[in-house]
This record gives structure tokens, sequence and C-alpha cells, in this order.
């Protein structure tokens, strides 16, 4: 029976043992590392009896601090994976000279760029400025939750998913080889006919379900959720940005969810959307594809501009220079961001009416980014600064993204951007203010609200050397790339005959390292943090003299954020609060009302991804049996009417004096 | 920290809520979902961008005033708006907690919603059986693509509606309940706005050209 | 909805099941006959204009039956969906005309963008038919 080929086709789809790239030892070798790795955690989690604990507490929490730690840590580990394609991207690029063709051949390199793109765009920056807002947003507005906890639990899932899919592809079959953004022809069945586009498009519309849920969830959150006395503008200035951003999400991933499932049609059903026949305009994805995407990079951007303001205000022991006007300045950019799509399409052929109206919109959004600039340098003027490490990220970001804000200026001139249009100025470009911006941005949050998280700070040294060799290796990786665009080198290449180049690709290299070991420090921080916890800890709550909400509450905060629902007078209302003599109340508590934790989000990700798997390899059957197991899970999620309960007074009146005692214990004088 | 409690009789000022009652469960309910319809109008208007960019693009092969028969397309759109109004009854009777008067409207309501799907099937499988298939040409693929998705989302209605009439039949007009019902309310009228849009510029506008 | 206004479930005052369920549905039957009737109307004309050629000018029609489809559509906003600028504090309104704008947005842009593409990036033969 298994070697008629009709039942086997229609068992396995087009799965077979020749999907397993075992004639591919990097990946081979890459399989064996992250099964062993993979391996060792889980042999852990079982000798510790930790399976049932995680079930419980973490995995099924609808609790937006544990699924905003969750993100992080999604993050985290896709970081590495990440980060491992750029530096095998590296060292391709730095050997591929005088002839010779480096390690890489061009089917894998070409996965390589396409997965690094995809892995950092939506499996690293968006769970972390995700995980982020989710975490801090509900405590800065003096709120218990989210609105739609269950959805959040649900939101994280699927983002997770999409990153098992993006995994899953490393070790069967293969990834696709057109660039992050799979533009047609190339991504279109007849020049991709193999799986690796179909992963793509499964992985980022399982993500993108979860990333539009939880668009809609924190906009619902920041809009009715607020602390009485909490107008709009006197909300901290980083939930201003997650206001926004979150507009910009539900506003821009329909785009991307219509565009991948036009070019879905045209691969699984034969439709004429894309193609070079039949009336098709490949032209048209890109045009549609990058409605999304230039909304995309300001959903990543906005929440560090939060994170930066926050942190200037605090370590200069200041107010915000300008609230009124940074407010305004991130609603012009959330508009103008519509306005400007077309400036990474210069050269299809639009032609210059159309070319310059977009290079002068593009020109007019770095206004009120400038404008940010100089309110956080306002700012820092005259105040006291602490250059406690969140605040020396923020140095680095207003230095480092102002050189790559400037670099996208020069490319919205379009007649330069013909001649810089995908060489590695651009390239150089966008790291720069995504690394200087969005990563800078991460690790000032991290470092920042940490403490809050966890009860004791990140210890300092292995903080620096991180720091340090992040930024300086940053500057070694990029600053080369902008000398080779001017020089004319192409990107997303892998080999090359000009020996005038290698010098920068090698520069480059050195600089990639010294990133790999900021990342390596980084990871060794959190483990001697935790390790040296106790002389780290901090049990005020408030470890930075903070001026928001969040900083009210106990580190780590109860499960219902605050006993009782703090009442606003003025932005900035912790600072007002401690200001105007606050004492925290400490009888009088009573039950409250909490949403209950649920496995409902794990098993419609499970059978997400399940049913992905099915669509990709062309298994319809198991396609159709998860998809109806996922409607009737989720039809039958609604029957359950009773999904919450009550914390008993007595319950909050013991952890409210534990808080009590403990800030007793470690009274400031 | 000092242990003084803030009292009311004092001036000074209160920073917490003493007696609050918790915000009433499903108060987002409604704005959430007024968001995520508009998400949704947001993938019918690439679709309709789709459709105005390739809409022209025949191929060579049929063009709308080959393959729409405006009668038909007539009597769909008033199955839709006929399922609006009776849908908008059973609110009216869900207003007065007559738990049998709004299942009998809501079931209308689905028997329209399955007849326009119906309507929408025949016309589908006739144009592909005169050789008008999506994989044709990038119109023909634009309009299968924008009215099927339509289609597909009164399908999703349909079910919805099915099953919130037997949670409703379960557990009568609860509080949850009505907040579902008013939400597929703001869903199935969100629809025949689509509709709107779609026999406007697709068939009427493609009968035109 | 201002931007100084206290946040929507302001404390101090007590929200009654029935008033919170008030302020979302405010049809009657008469606004929903009236809507409906409307709609009727709205709907038959075009597709009598257009069955029947009634104006003899394509371009004419197109217009008015495009001024139609606006008009009915805010028929249906307001007579079916509830729409005013109190509903949520005037959120509603404000996220309806925010995606009304991207929708602008997205449609024009998308259309003039690709008009200049194809006539510059693909020359068609002469005996496509357009």
């Amino acid at each position: 029976m298994f070697t008629n080929p009709d039942i086997v086709k229609a068992i396995f789809g087009r799965l077979s043992l020749e999907s397993l790239p075992l004639h591919e030892p990097i990946v081979v070798l890459a399989f064996i590392g992250t099964a062993l790795g993979g391996a060792a955690v889980a042999a852990g989690i079982t000798y510790f009896k930790l399976w049932g604990y995680l079930w419980r507490e973490w995995f099924t929490t609808v609790d937006h601090k544990r699924i905003g730690i969750m993100y992080m840590i999604l993050g985290v580990v896709m970081l590495l994976r990440g980060f491992a394609d750029a530096i095998m991207m590296r060292i391709q690029q730095a050997m591929a000279f005088n002839g010779s063709e480096g390690y890489l051949n061009a089917h894998h390199y070409d996965q390589i760029f396409t997965a690094h793109g995809v892995i950092m765009i939506f499996f690293v920056a968006m769970p972390m400025v995700t995980g982020l807002m989710n975490y801090v947003v509900p405590l800065q507005i003096g709120a218990r939750d989210v609105s739609f906890p269950f959805l959040n639990n649900f939101s994280f899932w699927m983002t997770t998913a999409g990153a098992v899919l993006v995994m899953i592809s490393l070790f069967v079959g293969e990834f696709a080889r057109t660039g992050w953004l799979a533009y047609p022809p190339l991504s279109n069945i007849g020049y991709s006919p193999d799986v690796g586009v179909d992963y793509y498009i499964w992985s980022l519309q399982v993500a993108g379900v979860g990333t539009l849920l939880s668009g809609v969830n924190l906009i619902c959150t920041i809009v009715k959720l607020r602390a009485p006395g909490m107008t709009m503008m006197r909300m901290p200035i980083f939930t201003w940005t997650s206001l926004c951003t979150n507009i910009l999400i539900v506003a821009s991933f329909p785009v991307l969810t219509a565009v991948l499932a036009l070019l879905t049609l045209d691969r699984y059903v034969g439709t004429n959307f894309f193609t070079n026949d039949f009336g098709g305009n490949p032209m048209m994805y890109v045009n549609l594809i990058w409605i999304w995407g230039h909304p995309e990079v300001y959903i990543l951007i906005l929440p560090a501009f939060g994170i930066f303001s926050e942190v200037a205000a605090t370590f200069s022991g200041k107010r915000l220079f300008g609230y009124t006007s940074m407010v305004y300045a991130t609603v012009v950019i959330t508009i103008l961001s519509y306005l400007v799509w077309l400036h990474h399409f210069f050269t299809m052929g639009s032609g210059a009416s159309v070319n310059s109206f977009f290079g002068i919109t593009t020109m007019i959004i770095s206004i009120p980014t400038g404008a940010k600039m100089f309110n956080w340098l306002f700012t820092m003027y005259r105040g006291r600064i602490r250059y406690d490490l969140p605040m020396m990220w923020t140095v680095a970001f207003m230095l480092t993204f102002v050189i790559g804000g400037m670099t996208g200026v020069l490319l919205a001139v379009p007649p330069a951007d013909f001649v810089l249009h995908n060489s590695l100025f651009l390239v150089a470009h966008f790291h720069n203010v995504i690394i200087g911006g969005v990563v800078f941005g991460a690790f000032a949050g991290i470092a920042y609200w940490f403490p809050k998280a966890f009860g004791f700070k990140l210890d300092v040294f292995w903080g620096k050397v991180s720091f340090w060799c992040w930024v300086v290796g940053f500057y070694f990786a990029f600053m080369p790339l902008y000398v080779l665009g001017l020089m004319g080198v192409t990107r997303r290449l892998r080999v090359f005959d000009d020996p005038s180049y290698q010098i920068w690709f090698a520069i480059a290299a050195f600089g990639a390292f010294l990133v790999l070991i900021g990342i390596v420090a980084f990871l060794i921080q959190i483990a001697v943090s935790v390790m040296r916890r106790e002389q780290l800890r901090d049990v005020t709550g408030d470890p930075w003299n903070g001026r928001t909400l969040e900083w009210a509450t106990s580190s780590p905060p109860p499960d219902y954020n605050f006993a009782f629902t703090p009442m606003v007078r003025d932005a900035d209302a912790w600072w007002d609060m401690k200001k105007h003599g606050y004492s925290r109340p400490l009888g009088g508590f009573k039950p409250i009302h909490i949403p209950s934790n649920t496995g409902t989000g794990v098993i419609l990700a499970g059978l997400s991804t399940v049913m992905s798997f099915g669509l990709i390899w062309y298994i319809w059957w198991l396609a159709a049996l998860s998809f109806i197991a996922l409607l009737a899970v989720a039809i039958g999620h609604t029957f359950n009417y009773h999904r919450d309960y009550h914390i008993p007074a007595d319950e909050v009146v013991r952890v409210e004096d534990e808080r009590t005692r403990l800030l007793a214990a470690g009274a400031r004088p | 920290m000092s242990v003084a409690v803030a009292t009311p009789q004092t001036a000074e000022p209160v920073f917490h809520v003493v007696d609050e009652h918790a915000h009433p469960e499903g108060a987002s309910t409604m704005l959430g979902f007024w968001l995520y319809l508009m998400s949704d109008c947001l993938i019918f208007a690439i679709l309709f961008a789709t459709y105005g960019v390739l809409g022209a693009n025949y191929a060579a092969g049929p063009a709308p005033k080959d393959l729409f028969d405006l009668k038909l397309v007539a009597v769909n759109t008033a199955m839709l708006l006929l399922s609006s109004i009776t849908y908008g009854f059973a609110m009216l009777e869900m207003a007065r907690a007559r738990v049998g008067a709004t299942q009998l409207w809501l079931g209308i309501t689905g028997l329209f919603g399955l007849a326009f799907l119906g309507i929408e099937l025949y016309e589908f499988a006739h144009m592909i059986h005169e050789g008008a298939t999506p994989q044709r040409s990038a119109f023909l693929s634009s309009f299968f693509t924008l009215v099927g998705t339509h289609g597909l989302h009164v399908t999703f209605g349909i079910v919805w509606l099915v099953t919130l009439m037997v949670q409703v039949a379960r557990t009568g007009l609860i509080e949850a309940n009505r907040r579902r019902l008013m939400c597929l309310s703001m869903f199935w009228h969100f629809l025949d706005v689509v509709w709107i849009g779609v026999f406007t510029f697709v068939y009427l506008l493609g009968t035109l050209r | 909805m201002t931007l100084n206004s206290p946040p929507v479930d302001a404390h101090g005052h007590d929200h009654g099941h029935e008033a919170h369920l008030a302020a979302h549905h405010h049809g009657t039957l008469k606004s929903y006959l009236i809507g409906f009737g409307l709609s009727v109307v709205l709907t038959a004309i075009p597709f009598w204009l257009v069955m029947g050629d009634v104006l003899g000018n394509k371009q004419a029609t197109g217009l008015v039956i495009m001024a139609f489809a606006a008009v009915q559509i805010v028929v249906h906003m307001i007579y079916f969906l509830h729409m005013t600028t109190a509903a949520e504090e005037g959120w509603t309104m404000m996220a309806l005309i925010f995606t009304i704008v991207m929708v602008v947005i997205a449609l024009a842009g998308s259309l003039w963008v690709m008009h200049h593409l194809t006539t510059n990036m693909m020359p068609a033969h002469d005996m496509i038919r357009r």
C-alpha cells in the first residue's frame, strides 16, 4: 500500500523523506543543536516537575503581565535564530571574493536573508514591542488588565504559532527564497513551486491574526479602562504612543492579510492577480504590501519613542518637555505614515508626478520625529541626569537614530533613490533606524521595567558590557555598508568580484561579532541577575523614583495590580501622588473580580499550526480536519459563560499586608 | 511612609477610589467589535482596490456585459436587504425581552441569508460552467475574490446566527447573549453596507462599461 | 469626546444594566422601517437607471449610481447601525472617520499609482480589449 503513489500522496501530500534537508550539513548541525537544547530544557522542566505549574500559571494565563513576559521570551529566543542568520551572512559576504564562492550556496543563502528579515521583524521586534506594551500599559493607566484578557492570551499563542512554523521550515522542507516581502512573480507558483513561500504565507497569516486582535485589545483598554481622572492629556506618553501604535496595527494589518490572501489564491487556486499573463499585474502586490509595510515600521518605532520619553523624563528628574507637542507629533506621524508608502518603490516606474508627491510627504514625516528629538534634548537640559542603563540606551538611540533618519531623508529624494535603491546604503539605513530605534528601545525598556516585573534590578556590569558591544558593534557592522552602498554594491548578493569591497565586509563582520558578544553578555546579564537577585532586590516597587502609575505597585505587582483603583489628578500621576503626600491604603480591602485562566488559546493556536502545516504540504485531509476542529473549539468556548472568579478579600489583605511589611523593612530614610 | 489614611473630611486629596464597582463585564465589547469591523472594512477596501486596478483586464475573455444577470443580482440584493430589516425586528423583540419572537425573526434572517448565498452560488456555478472561471483572467480573479469573500462572511454570519439561536434557546436573553446579538447585528448590517459597494461598483458599473 | 474629558466609564455614576444597553441600541420600529424604505428606493433607482439605460449617458449614470450608493451607506449607518456622534463617547465615529480616510487613501492612492505604473511599465498590445 505504501508504494502506491496515489495513496501516499493522499495521506502525505507533497511531504516525503526528501523534505528533510539531510544533505545540508549546516542545517543538520542546526537541528542537532536545537534538538539538544530543546531536549535539555524539556528534561529540566520534567525533572523539576514544572509542567503542571507552567500550564496552569503561564501557558493558560490571561494576566497581561505574564503574557507580556512570555512575549519578551519569544522575542529573545527568536533573536538568537535571526542573529544566527545575520552572522552567517556576514561571514559569507566577507569570504566570497577572488573566485571563492563562500560556504553557502545560493539556494541556502537566499533562504537565510529571507528568514533573517521575516524573523527579526515579525518574531523579534513585534513580540518585544507588543510584550512591553502589554506589560506596562494597563499598569500605567491604573487598570487591572486589558479589555479582553482571553483574546490577549490567544494573540500571544497565535504569534508563537507563526514562529513555530518558521522554525519547522528549517528542518522540514525549506523557507522562502524571495526576500522578506516575497514579491511576485518570484513568489508565485511558477517560480517558487516549493513549500518555502507557503511557510512564509501561513506563518505570517497566523501571526497576523494575533497581532490584529492585540491591536483591538489595547485600543479598547486605553480608551475604556483608564483610572478616573486620567483624561487623554494626562496619560503617560508611553500610553499615547501605544495607542497610536495599536491604531496603526488595526488600520494596516488587514492590508497584509488581504495581500497575502491574494498571493495564496494565485498559488493554490491559479488565479491571476500577480501573474505576468492573463491580465495579472505583479506591481499591484508591491503597491499593496507597502501600504501595509510603511505603517509597520512606525508600529515598531512608536513604542520605542514612548519608552525613550519615559526614560528621559525619569532619569533627568524632570517632567517630559513639551508633552502636548509630543502627543501631536505622535498623532501626526500616525496619520502621515499612510501617505508615504511609495518611497519604497520609487524605481518601479510610476513617473515624476507620483514620485515627487511621495518624496515630499516622506520628507515631511521626518519633521515631527525631529520635534521629538528636540523635546528629549530639552527634557535632559538642566536635569539631574542619572546614567543608569536605560538612560545610556536612550542617549545611544538619540545619536544613532538621527544618523539613520538623515539617511532616510536622503533616500526620500527620488533621484538619489534611483541610485541607492536596493543598495547596501538602503540596508544600512533601515538597520540604522531599526537597531538604533527599536532594538535600543527594547533594551532600554527591558532595563527600565525588569525590576518592576521581577522584583530585582538587572546586573549593571554585564548590562554595560552588552551595551558597549551592541553600540560599538552596530557602528562597525553598518557604517561600512553605507560606504559600500555609495560604491554601488547591491543588496542580497552572495559573491563579489571587486576585491576593493572586501575590507568593508570584513569590518562589517567584525562589527557583527561584537554584537554577538553583546547578545551573549545580555544573556549572561539575565543569568547573573537571577543568581544575585537578593543583592539586586528592590522592595519599594519604585527603584528609579519613577513618575507614572506602574511604579505605585509592588515589584512584581500583585495579580490584580491595584487593590484600589487609583484616582488621577495630573499627568505624571505617581509623581503627583508622591508630591502630595499620598499614603497607601492599609485596610478596607474588598474582593476583586478576575478572569479565569483558559487553555483554549493554546489549543486554537496549536490547531492553526496543524492546519497551516497541512495547507503547506498539500495534506488536504489534515487541513480540513483541523479547520473543523478549530471552528468546533472556538464555538465550544463560547458556550462557557463562567470564565471568572473573585479574589477573596482576605487574600487581598494578605498580599497587601506582605507589601506593607516589606516596605517597612526596606524603608528609605 | 506615613500610616495616616486620607479621610473625606480633611482637605487632603483622595488618590484612590474606595467605593468602586468593577468595570461592568463586557464594557469594551461593543467598541472592540466595532474596531474589528473597521479592520474588516479595510480588507474589503483592498479587495475593491484590486478589483479597481485589475477589473478591466479581461485577457480576451468574458467581460461583465457577457456575464452579469442584473435581474438575479437585484433579487439577491433584495434578499440581503430584507435580512437586514428582519434582523432589526429581532433586535426590537430582544429589547422587549421576548425570546420566542426574537428567535423567529433570527430564523427568518437566516433563511434570507441562505437564499442570498444560494443565489450567489448558482450564479458562480453558472459562470464557471460557461468558462468564466476565477483562473480565466485577472478581472475574474478579482470578481470571484471580492464577491466570494463577501459571501464567505455571510456564511460565517449564518453559522454565528445559528450558534446564537442555540445559546439563546439554552440560556435565554441574558446579558452576555444580548451583547453577542448586538455584535452580530453590527456584523450583519456591515455586510449589507459592503454589498451596496459590490452591487454598485462591480455589477452596475461593470454593466455600464 | 474631547482630549480633556474623563475616561469613558468614570466612577461616580451608576450604570444600571438597562441604561447600559439603551445607550447601545436605539432602534425603533419606525426608524428601521424608514431605513428600509429609503434603502429600497436607493437600490431600485440605480438598478432601473442601468437596466433601462434611462439617462442615455454612461458617465452620468455612473456618477449618479455612485452618489446613490454613498447616500445608502449613510442611511445604513444611521438607521441600521445607529451611528451617532455620541456612541461610545464619540470613539466609534472617530474610528469610522479614520477608517474612511484610510479606505480613501488606499483606494485613490492605489488607483492613481497603478494607473501611472501600468501606463509607463506595461505597454499593451493594441488588440487587448481594455
